[in-house]
């Protein structure tokens, strides 16, 4: 089975070395997903795996045959960008940008799981009663690194767009 | 990374079947194997991807408790339900650690897997015991700072890094293994190894061997609470942490599992402290003496020296919010 890619089907590569980070930049084209670490631990190459956020780095394309996968590329485009795109554009909330498509799309998946009522580390009770305070932010974005420390505009532009109740 | 075969079986006998080959090495998550195959600490030639073979579900064990399969998520375990309402440990234990997207990926059974963080088992330029046999531990007169106290060998001083095993072992739950057509099941808090003169064995699994499940017992009345000592606030492994489940009786404890991360090869668990406990009213001086008897055996390796004080204080603060006293 194909992996499809922001609605693009691909074949799996027949190297099972490919890492899914390797095979959107390199057989699919996409390089809006971004190489940092490669080792799972700075964010930059976070997208959606069936909806949920990965680190791609860590994910071997052939295993994800069937899989449904969505980049920054599949959220939103310059013309007409997803309304996290959007809040980042205007809250400022990148300086080199590097880091900026795995920031979105983790910070969209992230509104998601408040949605559905998932607690975090620092919520006070696990009963999904959860306000996507700044701490709350924080906690949940701390698998996204960025080197440039853009960090406080980037609290304040997932934070409007969850005080707007949608994603 | 090294070149491998990837293969997906059919079955779990059929993945039990793959895994007993020399050299092939099951696939779950992938998080913490992707990653040593990169730095080449891992080399497997074959690669059997567990993940299609209905071992995901989360299910009602006929006793009252919880069976999560091995292929169920961190999150998917961290978010359920019936965990939250009855086992709130454990979805603290596992919210605790790594990150979201991280906790998306991993699963049950590869996070019981997971191999140490220590530098020098990561690093193939150095000496490491655990990852080749013979070679010595570079982290024995090295930079030792997160390494183990309680439990170590002059072979190997290497922690278990995980959350969720720590919080498994102090709720007593078991880990179910298949292999080579039969079934067995293991306490978690006998699943992992010390080190020892054998420190690559991280655990009592036999090539062939798959963990299937962790079951969890009927839940039990008490408070339960994980406590992660860390040098940030968020994404980092525990210097060290302390899972309980405390029950009061009339003023006196009634019930003290208890158990340790960040301290051992293993999730840490010593049965001397709940005899020690129960019974007892609580107080600064018993919590004390609880923590004599935990670090009686305890050896420090130069920059972790810390550790020892730092399991006494944060024993006595996780004893004193679960008993309700002031220190």
């Amino acid at each position: 089975m194909p992996i499809i890619i922001n609605d693009t089907s691909l074949d799996v590569p027949a190297d099972p070395r490919v890492t899914l980070l390797d095979f959107l930049r390199h057989h699919a084209g996409l390089t809006g997903t971004k190489k940092g670490c490669d080792h799972g631990q700075c964010g930059a190459c976070t997208v959606l795996v069936n909806g949920m956020r990965i680190n791609s780095c860590l994910a071997l394309a052939i295993a994800h045959d069937g899989d449904t996968v969505t980049t920054i590329e599949g959220l939103g485009t310059p013309d007409a960008p997803s309304v996290m795109q959007q809040a980042f554009v205007d809250h400022d909330a990148m300086q080199c940008g590097y880091c900026t498509p795995g920031q979105i799309c983790s910070a969209t998946a992230m509104l998601q799981e408040i949605a559905a009522g998932w607690p975090s580390d620092v919520s006070t009770n696990l009963d999904g009663d959860i306000s996507a305070s700044a701490e709350e932010i924080r906690e949940r974005m701390s698998g996204n690194l960025c080197r440039c420390g853009a960090y406080a505009n980037i609290v304040s532009a997932i934070g409007e767009v969850a005080g707007r109740d949608r994603v | 990374m090294r070149p491998f075969h990837y293969t997906r079986p059919e079955s779990l006998n059929h993945a039990s079947q793959l895994t007993a080959s020399s050299n092939a090495v099951p696939l779950a998550g992938g998080t913490n194997l992707v990653d040593l195959m990169k730095l080449q600490v891992e080399v497997p030639r074959k690669l059997v991807d567990l993940n299609r073979i209905g071992m995901e579900t989360i299910a009602e064990a006929p006793d009252g408790g919880l069976t999560i399969g091995a292929l169920a998520s961190n999150t998917a375990t961290a978010v359920h339900a019936r965990v939250r309402s009855d086992y709130p440990l454990l979805s603290r234990a596992i919210l605790s650690g790594a990150t979201q997207q991280l906790r998306n990926k991993a699963t049950t059974g590869g996070n019981l897997c997971q191999r140490t963080r220590c530098s020098y088992f990561t690093n193939i330029d150095q000496p490491c015991n655990k990852r080749q046999p013979g070679s010595g531990c570079g982290a024995l007169g090295g930079v030792a700072r997160l390494h183990a106290i309680l439990g170590t060998s002059a072979q190997c001083i290497a922690t278990y890094p995980g959350d969720m095993a720590v919080a498994l072992a102090a709720l007593d739950a078991r880990v179910e293994i298949t292999g080579h057509g039969s079934h067995r099941s293991v306490p978690v808090r006998a699943f992992h190894l010390l080190p020892g003169d054998r420190p690559e064995r991280d655990n009592v699994l036999e090539a062939g061997e798959i963990i299937t499940a962790v079951t969890l017992p009927p839940p039990v009345k008490g408070r339960q609470i994980y406590r992660k000592v860390r040098e940030r606030s968020s994404y980092a492994f525990a210097l060290v942490s302390v899972a309980a489940i405390v029950a009061m009786d009339s003023g006196r404890i009634a019930r003290a599992d208890l158990a340790f991360g960040g301290l051992a090869h293993k999730p840490w668990h010593d049965p001397r402290l709940a005899d020690l406990l129960i019974g007892e009213q609580p107080s600064a001086a018993l919590f004390d003496k609880a923590a004599c008897l935990l670090l009686e055996n305890a050896r420090s390796h130069g920059e972790n020296e810390f550790k020892i004080p730092l399991t006494r204080r944060t024993l006595a603060a996780v004893l004193a919010e679960a008993t309700e006293i002031d220190l």
